[in-house]
């Protein structure tokens, strides 16, 4: 399952993310992030607080999907976009998220057609991201750990590519960057993958660490005229 | 509108047919298909090319030209949001909340061929929205030659070139003038201005295109682009048939 997993962490995957900046490009526009250390800190926070939380969503729906913690057809879809969309308090945030969520979705229906993807597309067309993501990792034959792993080196590349077109960076020094950040998601996947056995019926207790200034950043990009990415 | 849209259609024109054998709970498990749950969807058509060629002044004349007989609704990706869509919108040629905006993120070209899942998605809520639609205009951000639409987004290409761009544009080449299924060389009322040959163009495009069609077009002597207007109406008349 190793090229399955390089193949859903791929940002040639067609999944709507590479129009997306979480933020930065409000950040950069603020004059907060410039250099590529800037670029550093702010994907560490965002790894930190609503990166580990989405990947712990993530982690606890691929298990329910695709591990058989929970029968098929008892995985709570309906509950598990409530849990997600709970933890983003900004609307343009949610709607960033099930915008990549309704985007994986359509390409993972493709790519690896699955019972779980047919349930949750049932529920609902827009999903946010780590249900999606979630969703679509089981479907493709991989590990809770492995959709964890995702979601957090998809938000750190993300952040990266987006500061590379904004800010006309070094490449290079970008991704050397994103190297000294992979002990951090490798760290913070396997804290997430724990979540996996999460009970069902209590997932409002799954992590709800949340970036204030991520949710701070969406708005004023959603408030904002002539931005370039999606959010 | 036009009922014959409505119809069965055994005639898939995408060979992508994973579409037709589920019965998922929504189209976006086929966005590529022609016909699902039989209903033939909207032909859906890209207008790319370079910055400043014209696209969307193309595009309001094809509103203007076609409006009064075919439902449609445009999707534009220009790398300003909504610099694109304001300007048709001021135009006053489509009902405002028929045009969308898609935003690329500074790559126009990926959101239009390579991860095509915003401009799907922008595509199929508005022919939800405005069912039944005919039409879909999917207007690419300004790009290079290079750029072109996947085949996955779009049914038909215009690639959209003007003379003041340099009369040597066409025999450059490029995926964009060799492959669109129709090449408008454009602002031809500017040749002498800028000592743009039309002739060297025409022939050049030839020469690349074989015997895929040129349109020579001036949208200021010409405002409802008649030739690229009657270009349209003939695919939509093949896509009726099942084309």
């Amino acid at each position: 399952m190793r090229a399955a997993l390089l193949l859903l962490a791929d940002g040639r995957l067609p999944s709507g993310s590479h129009a997306h900046s979480a933020g930065l490009e409000q950040a950069v526009t603020d004059g907060r992030v410039r250099t590529v250390a800037d670029v550093e800190l702010f994907a560490r926070g965002a790894l930190e607080t609503a990166g580990f939380t989405a990947a712990a969503l993530s982690a606890a729906t691929c298990a329910m999907a695709g591990a058989g913690t929970v029968p098929m057809d008892a995985v709570p879809w309906e509950r598990l976009c409530a849990e997600a969309s709970a933890r983003q308090p900004s609307a343009a945030a949610r709607a960033a998220a099930e915008a990549q969520g309704r985007a994986l979705l359509r390409t993972g229906r493709r790519v690896w057609p699955a019972a779980g993807l047919e349930q949750l597309a049932a529920c609902t067309l827009r999903p946010p991201l780590p249900v999606a993501l979630g969703a679509v990792a089981a479907a493709a034959g991989l590990q809770p750990a492995d959709a964890a792993l995702t979601v957090l080196q998809g938000s750190a590349a993300g952040l990266a590519s987006a500061a590379v077109r904004l800010l006309g960076l070094d490449p290079i020094e970008v991704a050397a960057a994103l190297a000294r950040l992979t002990d951090t998601v490798d760290r913070l996947a396997d804290e997430a993958a724990a979540f996996a056995d999460a009970d069902p019926a209590r997932l409002a207790l799954l992590p709800a660490t949340t970036g204030p200034l991520l949710d701070v950043l969406a708005e004023q990009h959603d408030d904002r005229e002539m931005t370039l990415f999606a959010s | 509108m036009h009922p014959d849209l409505l119809e069965q259609n055994g005639h898939g024109h995408s060979d992508q047919g994973h579409g037709h054998s589920h019965d998922g709970p929504a189209p976006e498990h086929a966005p590529a298909a022609a016909v699902t749950q039989g209903v033939r969807r909207p032909l859906r058509i890209g207008v790319g090319g370079p910055v400043g060629s014209g696209k969307t002044a193309l595009v309001a004349a094809l509103c203007r030209a076609l409006a009064d007989d075919v439902a449609l609704a445009v999707v534009t990706n220009d790398i300003y949001t909504t610099e694109d869509a304001q300007f048709l919108r001021r135009a006053g040629v489509l009902a405002e909340e028929r045009i969308t905006a898609v935003r690329t993120g500074c790559c126009p070209h990926t959101a239009i061929r390579d991860d095509i899942t915003a401009n799907l998605d922008a595509v199929e809520d508005l022919e939800a929205r405005f069912a039944p639609l005919d039409l879909v205009l999917v207007e690419s951000g300004g790009d290079n030659l290079t750029a072109t639409f996947s085949s996955g987004l779009v049914d038909h290409q215009v690639f959209v070139l003007d003379v003041a761009g340099g009369d040597k544009v066409p025999r450059k080449g490029g995926p964009g003038v060799t492959g669109a299924d129709l090449l408008v060389i454009n602002k031809i009322d500017l040749a002498d201005l800028v000592g743009a040959d039309l002739s060297v163009m025409a022939s050049d495009a030839a020469a690349v295109r074989g015997e895929r069609p040129v349109v020579m077009s001036s949208l200021r002597d010409a405002p409802s682009a008649p030739d690229v207007a009657a270009w349209v109406l003939e695919r939509l008349a093949e896509w009726r048939r099942g084309g």
